[in-house]
């Protein structure tokens, strides 16, 4: 897979700056894996280590954090990640059609990446703007009534 | 102080000055003297109003009329249209651009807006557009007019009950805070809205943050706090953007920080964000989260009232709760209590969704029945189908069908329905929709946010979530229906938290309303709505088809056969069930049968 790896001195870097933004304290330590990933795409094991040694809370709990909030990922991801919405609303009103219109343009089950680095699919619990449901999020663009035909050329407009 | 009938306002913002703002304030000036109504009107120089494009602009109070590109030639006219004879001159109003807004329209005639009273008429993040709409005069009174013990009996006069679902009186909950020993206190505001469908509070937070700010501040002076958090989701970067620049304009002016409004009272607030848990919401699992730990729920007692956020007695409130508290401080405990039932007060806000007319948030009195939700407000079902069911009170709630039309809706009558008030999602079912696919749908959203800390909930929903699967999938056998009532009861009485507890609701619910749907999925292999896939079939009338081989074309799995011009066929063991060719089909010619 060639989903690019952060070197360690990016890591750092974004790891320090958060943590100076945020101060070394464990009521801050969502603020700061939060700011991690979404400098890095992910939180790596390198930035785990790092956190661990500052706010001198153990590994262990860390990555019990880590793992426990959807947004917050340990992998990487590709360069773009959509979020597909599957809550009652977008389900009810043809949610369930434009999902396998996604899975299959991208050739991706929920949490894959494509094999090039392009794409990550996740799904995501309700992001509250559900009177124009169904719902795709790619990055940070949210896209609404969606259909299920209107998928390939939404998706036609990320490089 | 000095009277004036009329106030104007003219802009003096860059853009404005630049097209003769001052010269206009001088021409009226002139001409208010000359026809001796300078001790009637006053002319006043303000920031920005909003037109400037077309400026020169101004506001005239009180009418609140916004006139544009008006020049110092026009003075004399307008002077004397306007301030002698009393007639608006329509030629320079601004013209009225009608705005869309997909969420929140004009409230209809059996509606009441009270959390919802400023959003989309103020500018969020301008305070003074808050303080214009009498914004922290409840503080005000409150601070320096009431003791923390009339504040509390004020709210309890009110009937207020928490609007995040459970119900629990309001001012009780702060009187249990208030009366907790401890030096330390806080007063949490939990924004951590995740139901499904349910957008009543970002709208608040995003359409007018200081009314829950004002209503923090006032509860924090009520309990005796000196910090307060907004425990915010993730999933609403506007909210919290927002809420931070309003915070911002409240300390600035002096309405938070140290001795506000000179009083000597000191409060400060800060947002803190989730990271994407469901469970979050749940008191004991949000301050957990506050905290930097997995958001996990605690047993309660002790509530956080008397052991919260770190250890301290904290107050836990909802978004829409504090909402409220300005207005019923301002209005007074009996005009909120004049609206509701008798046990459930005031307003509450709902978001309707799923096959309704007009979606959107509503803000409706306490007991008003679903019919004049659905009907009256909701415009009633989309293209003329029936009305089925609704799923109220998010994945915790359940399903009412249409016998319960007429319910006046409160706390206790939705719970003898078999659902709860939840936090005010409202998703409306028609006729095609399959209710052990509801069922089933809810039950996969429970299980993956399960937080897995206790038994009963982490492995009970997933069995019930492989029951309903099994059933919609056509594999039900005999014995499935009571082994979910069975396990219902068993996660129902042996869960931790709310999440466990109410998980069961919307598959109990629908088997006590629906039971015939899951009989006729498990004993006929037969899905009454046509939805679940492996109980349909899909086929070509062959009156309709006209051989344009559009399906045959677009299937993924080429089960579709037949030559051009002549009837198609679909072989339905090849056939997955996508329905791609019956959207394709130009003739209406594939049907589900």
């Amino acid at each position: 897979m060639s989903v690019e790896t952060k070197s360690r001195e990016k890591i750092l870097e974004v790891v320090n700056a958060a943590i100076e933004k945020f101060g070394a304290k464990q009521e801050e330590l969502i603020p700061i894996l939060n700011e991690v990933n979404r400098q890095l795409g992910y939180i790596p094991t390198e930035a785990m280590e790092e956190i661990s040694r500052r706010l001198k809370e153990p590994k262990s709990s860390l990555f019990g954090v880590a793992s426990f909030y959807h947004m917050l990922s340990t992998k990487p991801r590709g360069r773009h990640v959509i979020q597909f919405c599957e809550s009652a609303p977008c389900h009810v009103v043809g949610g369930r059609e434009v999902f396998e219109s996604l899975k299959e343009e991208l050739g991706l089950e929920p949490n894959e990446t494509s094999p090039d680095g392009k794409w990550t699919l996740i799904t995501t619990s309700c992001l509250g703007v559900c009177s124009v449901g169904p719902v795709i999020v790619i990055d940070e663009d949210i896209y609404g009534n969606v259909d299920a035909r209107k998928v390939p050329e939404i998706l036609a407009r990320y490089e | 102080m000095k009277y004036y009938r009329s106030h104007v306002l003219v802009c003096v913002d860059p853009e404005c000055l630049q097209k003769g703002a001052h010269e206009l304030v001088d021409a009226l000036q002139d001409e208010l003297v000359a026809t001796g109504l300078i001790d009637e009107v006053q002319v006043l120089e303000t920031s920005r109003i909003g037109g400037c494009s077309l400026g020169p602009e101004m506001m005239v109070y009180p009418e609140g009329v916004h006139y544009v590109g008006v020049t110092p030639d026009d003075v004399p006219y307008l002077v004397e249209e306007h301030f002698l004879k009393g007639r608006l001159v329509n030629k320079f109003q601004m013209p009225t651009t009608k705005v869309v807004d997909e969420e929140l329209g004009a409230p209809t005639q059996k509606e009441v807006r009270i959390v919802l009273r400023n959003c989309g008429k103020i500018d969020p993040e301008n305070i003074e557009d808050y303080i214009a709409e009498d914004g922290y005069q409840a503080l005000a009174k409150v601070l320096t007019e009431m003791t923390p013990e009339e504040v509390i009996d004020t709210v309890l006069r009110s009937g207020l009950r928490g609007r995040g679902g459970a119900g629990f009186p309001t001012g009780k909950k702060w009187q249990f805070t208030r009366q907790a020993p401890g030096e330390i206190k806080y007063v949490v505001c939990n924004a951590d809205e995740g139901d499904p469908g349910a957008f009543m509070n970002r709208r608040v937070l995003e359409g007018d943050p200081h009314s829950v700010i004002e209503g923090m501040i006032i509860a924090a002076y009520a309990i005796g706090a000196h910090q307060g958090y907004i425990y915010c989701r993730a999933e609403y970067p506007v909210a919290v953007s927002t809420l931070n620049i309003a915070i911002q304009q409240a300390r600035n002016l002096g309405l938070l920080g140290k001795d506000i409004l000179g009083s000597g009272f000191d409060f400060d607030l800060e947002v803190r964000m989730g990271a994407g848990a469901f469970v979050c919401g749940e008191e004991t699992a949000l301050i957990a989260s506050i905290e930097g730990r997995r958001g996990e729920p605690r047993p309660r007692p002790p509530f956080p009232a008397v052991q919260g956020l770190w250890n301290k007695p904290t107050n836990v409130n909802n978004v829409e709760t504090y909402a409220n508290i300005p207005q019923i401080i301002l209005k007074g405990a009996e005009w909120y209590a004049g609206y509701g039932t008798e046990k459930s007060k005031g307003t509450k806000t709902f978001a309707l969704a799923g096959d309704l007319n007009h979606t959107g948030l509503i803000e409706v009195p306490l007991g008003i029945t679903l019919r004049e939700i659905i009907y009256d407000v909701g415009g009633g079902i989309k293209d003329g189908k029936a009305f089925k069911a609704v799923q109220i009170g998010g994945p915790m709630g359940g399903c009412v069908p249409a016998e319960y039309l007429d319910l006046p809706l409160d706390y206790e009558s939705l719970a003898q329905a078999g659902t709860i008030m939840g936090s005010g999602g409202m998703i409306v079912l028609d006729e095609d929709t399959c209710m052990v696919d509801v069922a089933r749908y809810f039950m996969d959203f429970t299980q993956d946010e399960s937080c897995g800390k206790c038994t009963p909930c982490r492995v009970g929903t997933r069995r019930i979530l492989e029951i309903l699967t099994r059933i919609c999938d056509g594999k039900g056998q005999d014995g499935d229906i009571e082994l979910l009532e069975n396990l219902c009861q068993e996660i129902r009485t042996n869960s931790l938290c709310g999440l466990g507890q109410g998980a069961p609701n919307p598959v109990v619910s629908t088997l006590r309303y629906f039971r015939d749907e899951y009989e006729a999925h498990i004993y006929e292999k037969r899905c009454p709505a046509k939805v679940c896939r492996s109980l349909i079939r899909y086929e070509i009338l062959p009156d309709a088809c006209t051989g344009c081989t559009v399906c045959a074309r677009n299937c993924p799995v080429n089960a579709i056969s037949g030559e051009r011009r002549q009837t198609h066929v679909i072989d339905p063991d090849t056939c997955i069930r996508c329905g791609i060719c019956m959207q394709v089909c130009n003739f209406n010619a594939v049907v589900i049968e």
